[in-house]
């Protein structure tokens, strides 16, 4: 059996990390992140773990200090949140592009200003074209079970790409949940030490970092491009291999009676439980709602979600971020693309919500359901992009 | 200039270079001008300045002494104006 | 079944960690849990939420909570400041720390609709903590009127969170709220 234990979301990621043989952790703390930085610490200071603890400057330096760490065969991981991925965003780039299999914890926050400790995406959102692997978790037990399995999917050697775990911040970094742990021996059998493909050693040395002017450059980014596409297949034997440790089954899609689902909500992170939530109670009602929620969501799993949807209605897209001044938010755009890419004519509403952390209720997201049926029955979108619960 | 290029399938990842050394292949000497740096060794103090300073490397150390590798100086002229002792000077070839 | 309770006290008084006393209680069932703090600043003396759900099912739901089935009322000057029972569901039940009986409280607030429960958490903290610390007694307190947990899982998480002589001077304020509080 299994133990269940109750634990924060930083707790549980900071509890993850200690059991993944981790080498390397450079980090800087910032609200709602802090507790994952300071509950690792401490297993550093009271000597349960091994791991160099590099306390950097700033979040910049940080995850410069995790791509060199990375690049000398180490396992690294560090955690944001909010402005400090904002002060990463330049070296995310290297990293992915160096190909550095890093790990990070992001804690959903906003970005300022207005200043704001809470949680929604706008953080990951402005750097989800850095090449990183971006995945949500729903929940504390999620955001435990995807920390580990990011260690394996990264350091995968058809993938070698950094790998974000999403959490909201305060939603799930402060709320305690039970969760079930794995013994620290399965984690070591199922995480074996990183087999890095290039080290940078001074007795075997190689250039890394060297210049790509135009007539080299370009096929980098379409190698990386194919590395982060090509990612599910190492992804697949992952989820595999985690379920016979766990019995919990992972995969880039979840989805909720989508059998027959005449219209669904499509969610990223916390905000698909309570819409599961709400979905299981109006099916009582005779209310045919799906929800899908991409636990992947770079790479975007076209097929699975196309492959979902294609019967149903109509579609709400709810986005916890803003794309300001675009045709839609970022799940959103990223939704319509595939469905025109599919040749599917489902009606969708885009809904941003919860920006700075503003609570989004099982009766918000009744009214978007209402909605939703409606714009099924009629066909007719009248807002195409809307604030839900803007004052 | 229609050397073939490796397609993105089978360059080494993310940019990285195998072997070591391999910008020794690459000759920069061929940059230069017609103005080529000559040292007086007469005059050379040996303070290795130039060696210092030489932004491609080009200057090499021989016993004590310094020598210029054609292979890679550009014709710069950054060692004559550093050579305190005016060891080095540019000359038409 | 799903069942939420909102913890009512002011910042520093412990309503986060009687939050999460529960949610752990609870788990030591063999039920899920939740707890999780008003996602506000956190400002000492401030009014502050706590929030804590107990379920026989996984719990999805990840919203904040707006019609618990209790509230918890940790200072007794909190019900002149704000109505505390806002949202209490029909048949729910308040437990309060005040000095004042039941009939008093639902006099004063026109209750009717739910049940009330009244305490002096702040005498019995003073007594055993010597500080007025009640969280840990509203707990007690809690327990008792719900039957939510079993007081032997309360005992345990409560020595597994706090170590040595305060655990144990926290499970006999706990054990003296359960005693007293008067359930009819």
């Amino acid at each position: 059996m299994a133990k269940v234990i109750g634990l924060t979301g930083d707790e549980a990621v900071a509890y993850a990390i200690k059991q993944c043989n981790v080498d390397v952790v450079a980090a800087y703390p910032i609200t709602p992140q802090t507790v994952i930085v300071e509950a690792f610490s401490e297993y550093v200071f009271n000597g349960e773990v091994d791991t160099e603890f590099v306390c950097v400057e700033s979040e910049h330096s940080a995850m410069s200090a995790c791509v060199g760490a990375s690049l000398t065969g180490a396992r690294v991981f560090t955690a944001t949140a909010s402005q400090g991925l904002a002060l990463m965003h330049e070296i995310l780039y290297i990293a992915s592009s160096l190909r550095c299999p890093i790990v990070m914890g992001v804690v959903n926050r906003a970005l300022s200003a207005p200043i704001n400790i809470h949680g929604d995406h706008s953080d990951m959102m402005g750097s989800r074209d850095c090449g990183w692997i971006q995945i949500y978790a729903e929940n504390v037990q999620e955001a435990y079970d995807w920390t580990i399995q990011a260690f394996k999917i990264a350091e995968d050697k058809e993938v070698l790409l950094p790998v974000t775990v999403n959490l909201d911040g305060f939603i799930l970094s402060h709320s305690i949940e039970g969760i079930k742990v794995l013994e620290d021996e399965d984690v070591a059998s199922f995480l074996p030490p990183r087999e890095p493909v290039y080290t940078i050693d001074p007795n075997n040395p190689i250039t890394v970092g060297a210049l790509a002017l135009p007539n080299y450059y370009f096929e980098f980014k379409v190698q990386q491009d194919h590395a982060l596409r090509n990612s599910f297949k190492a992804m697949g034997k992952v989820f595999s291999e985690y379920e016979e440790l766990s019995g919990r089954k992972y995969d880039v899609l979840h989805t909720y009676g989508m059998e027959d689902a005449e219209i669904a909500l499509i969610c990223l992170g916390s905000t698909a439980g309570t819409a599961r939530y709400v979905a299981k109670r109006l099916r009582e009602k005779g209310v045919k709602v799906g929800v899908l929620k991409p636990w992947v969501y770079r790479p975007f799993p076209e097929k699975e979600i196309v492959e979902a949807v294609k019967e149903v209605k109509a579609l709400a897209v709810m986005d916890r971020a803003c794309s300001f001044g675009a045709p839609y938010a970022p799940l959103g755009s990223d939704i319509a693309s595939i469905l025109y890419k599919s040749g599917l004519d489902i009606p969708v509403v885009n809904y941003v919500y919860g920006l700075g952390g503003r609570d989004v209720s099982p009766l918000d997201l009744e009214a978007v359901v209402n909605e939703i049926l409606e714009v099924a029955k009629t066909g007719e979108i009248k807002e195409h992009l809307k604030f839900l619960g803007v004052r | 200039m229609s050397e073939k290029k490796p397609l993105w399938q089978t360059l080494p990842i993310a940019g990285i270079l195998l072997e070591p050394k391999s910008s020794l292949k690459y000759k920069t000497g061929d940059w230069r001008g017609p103005f080529t740096p000559k040292i007086n060794q007469e005059k050379c103090t040996k303070c290795l300045l130039c060696w210092i300073y030489c932004p491609d490397g080009a200057i090499e150390r021989v016993g004590d002494g310094v020598r210029i590798n054609l292979d890679y100086c550009k014709g710069c002229g950054i060692c004559v104006s550093e050579c305190p002792v005016k060891a080095i000077t540019m000359e038409r070839l | 079944m799903l069942i939420e309770i909102r913890w009512h006290g002011r910042g520093g008084q412990g309503v986060v960690s009687v939050s999460r006393l529960l949610a752990d209680a609870a788990l030591i069932d063999g039920k899920y849990a939740q707890a999780f703090p008003e996602f506000g600043p956190e400002r000492l003396g401030a009014p502050i939420l706590g929030f804590t759900r107990i379920s026989d099912a996984p719990i999805d739901i990840h919203s904040q909570i707006y019609t618990p089935h209790y509230v918890v009322v940790l200072d007794p000057t909190l019900l002149k400041t704000i109505n505390v029972f806002e949202g209490l569901v029909e048949n729910g039940s308040a437990v309060i720390n005040t000095d004042k009986s039941p009939e008093e409280i639902k006099q004063e607030f026109n209750i009717e609709k739910f049940k009330v429960y009244t305490i002096n958490a702040t005498k019995i903290a003073l007594e055993i903590l010597g500080r007025p610390i009640y969280n840990t007694a509203m707990l007690g307190a809690l327990v008792k009127a719900s039957n939510l947990v079993s007081l032997e899982s309360v005992r345990e998480a409560t020595l597994k969170r706090f170590k040595g002589e305060v655990g144990e001077k926290n499970v006999a304020v706990i054990n003296k709220a359960y005693e007293e509080l008067e359930v009819s």
